[in-house]
């Protein structure tokens, strides 16, 4: 066994942290966030309130801690949802590489990137309104030709290989051979674009719930306590920072991990980063 | 190469053709009658009857949509909802605030980027490049509004070196305005700054292993020069393509900047028009930026072809 990366240890230690305090905040919370104190509102970080409390009184640890659930379980679903439509469509390329089918998917992958997370984001929200679940979709549908396009590019270079040759020989269909044999051998590729698709996830989540087009009250979440933070930024500057640096350190970890992940997964895509 | 921009310009229009599709179906045929969506749920009969007419919802779906298309390519967008004057108008004034801003962020981030890409790449493995790295990573983690309001909190509040917010209008000089967009561009263009170092690095370092650089070494030049003339040239191949693709990020990343700031852009425009619901003004702002990504990446296409002849002949 290898000695493992420092950059995994990091990177899974930091967003290890985050993921804990997500599931410890399904059982328990130092204080309620829904509960408002008006008495204890504003309170700069201290002993009793660590990272201290919002213009309604509520603890901002909790808040941090309910909100790290909001963003990690939209990342997750909307990465989730952009391999489910994006892998089979890149396998399905690939088995038909220069075909018209390519052609087609290739086209359509191009057009959804012509629509920034953000802009799909919009058009959802102008049609059925504000939601965690319509951010979830937007953020999915964003995440598609990503995976698709990997996939796609894995699977090319295996369908060259004489092994897979052999299976279509021996009589495979293109269906089985992408499911038998190039699916297992582009997984690690996907886990590695599945972690930047993740860490992308928690920074476009943060974004929309910001602008006002992801999570809605009382949901807390890390970009609407910055959106809420803002008006009050000049006498209480600690609303805005504490979240900010629960998505920077989440996205941080990610990263690293990531990174981490491809150097032990993926020697080959090791380069002079 | 012109048969090579004919193909792609063919290309680009049927992008715009489909996605113009898509933003229509979404907009106008999603929720059932739009007039009746913008309104909202009290409003009466007669009054969804007339903004029917106004919006031309009795006639044929693929009527409305030429319609539509047709109006955009003539400068038309149709009247807003809400503000009751030419989207045109609103777009082309609201452009003036959001486009000097994402260009002012590419500069910066392209000025901060190669320099600093091109230390660390000349310098590898050294601490400064470990350094740099580690930052570069750092400015990828940071959600540019909230480094916005990190530099408010800096330079507006602690330090009142710029204003928190606000834009004067172009009436008013020039360097007011650029002083007024400074923050929110340094602000969008410090994690992509950071993305871009990174390309650019290893960009230049896949460069400087290929033989003619060693050429060019072995015939006597300093590291220096072979960097400049030789390594700088190829690499930026790969560099151009991300400073396309950042445009897009930077254009709704500007929407999303514009709120920390309070500037009247398109951002401001587009998410008054969503709690409005004034649709016609979500859809034509929605085609101008998707126009705008597919017609930067068209033009990406063509410099990368211009500067790698292999490109044109494989398509």
């Amino acid at each position: 066994m290898k000695r493992l990366p420092m950059t995994l240890i990091a990177g899974a230690a930091l967003t290890g942290v985050f993921a804990l305090a997500a599931l410890i905040s399904m059982v328990w919370t130092p204080y309620s966030v829904e509960g408002m104190n008006i008495a204890a509102r504003l309170q700069a970080p201290g002993a009793a309130h660590w990272f201290g409390t919002d213009h309604f009184g509520r603890d901002i640890l909790s808040m941090i801690m309910v909100g790290a659930r909001t963003s990690i379980a939209v990342a997750v679903i909307a990465v989730g949802m952009g391999m489910v439509l994006g892998v089979p469509l890149g396998l399905l390329a690939a088995a038909n590489r220069g075909g018209l089918i390519d052609e087609v998917i290739m086209r359509g992958n191009d057009l959804v990137f012509a629509f920034p997370a953000l802009v799909i984001a919009i058009l959802i929200t102008a049609v059925f309104g504000p939601s965690a679940v319509n951010a979830i979709i937007a953020i999915g549908i964003f995440n598609t030709p990503v995976f698709a396009r990997v996939t796609r590019g894995g699977a090319l270079s295996l369908w060259t290989l004489d092994y897979i040759r052999a299976a279509e020989v021996a009589g495979k269909g293109k269906v089985r051979i992408s499911v038998e044999h190039i699916l297992p051998n582009i997984a690690n590729l996907l886990i590695v674009q599945g972690t930047i698709q993740f860490s992308l996830g928690i920074l476009a989540e943060a974004a929309l719930s910001y602008v006002g087009l992801g999570a809605q009250p009382p949901l807390p979440s890390w970009g609407r306590m910055l959106a809420e933070a803002q008006t009050m930024i000049s006498f209480a500057p600690h609303m805005a920072i504490i979240p900010g640096f629960a998505i920077v350190l989440t996205v941080l970890g990610l990263n690293l991990m990531g990174d981490g992940l491809r150097d032990i997964l993926d020697p080959k895509l090791r380069r002079a980063r | 190469m012109l048969r090579f921009a004919l193909q792609r310009l063919v290309s680009l229009t049927i992008s715009l053709i489909v996605a113009s599709m898509v933003i229509f179906f979404v907009i106008e045929v999603i929720p059932g009658d739009p007039a009746a969506y913008m309104l909202g749920m009290n409003a009466q009969p007669e009054t969804i009857a007339a903004l029917r007419r106004d919006l031309g919802l009795d006639q044929a779906l693929f009527t409305r949509y030429l319609g539509w298309i047709g109006g955009m390519l003539t400068g038309d967008f149709g009247t807003s909802y809400t503000y009751r004057v030419p989207v045109s108008e609103l777009v082309l004034a609201r452009m003036g605030v959001s486009l000097p801003l994402t260009v002012y962020a590419l500069v910066l981030s392209t000025l901060i980027a190669f320099p600093v890409g091109l230390i660390a790449a000349a310098r590898r493995g050294s601490g400064l490049d470990a350094g740099i790295m580690g930052a570069t990573q750092l400015g990828i983690a940071v959600p540019n509004f909230w480094f916005a309001m990190l530099l408010v909190l800096f330079f507006s509040i602690t330090l009142q070196w710029f204003s928190a917010g606000g834009f004067p209008g172009w009436d008013r000089g020039f360097w007011v305005n650029i002083k007024a967009l400074t923050l929110p561009a340094v602000a969008l263009a410090l994690p992509q700054a950071s993305i871009l170092a990174r390309v650019m690095r290893s960009a230049v370092i896949e460069t400087l292993g290929q033989d003619y650089i060693r050429t060019a070494r072995a015939k006597g030049l300093s590291a220096r020069q072979t960097v400049v003339r030789h390594a700088l040239r190829n690499a930026l191949i790969p560099v151009l393509t991300i400073i396309g693709l950042q445009f897009s990020f930077l254009l709704a990343g500007g929407i999303i900047i514009e709120n920390v700031f309070f500037l009247p852009g398109l951002g401001r425009l587009i998410f008054q028009a969503i709690t409005q619901r004034d649709l016609i003004v979500v859809e034509s702002v929605v085609m101008l930026l998707v126009f705008a990504v597919i017609l930067v990446t068209f033009l990406v296409d063509l410099a990368y072809a211009a500067a790698d002849p292999r490109l044109r002949r494989r398509a």
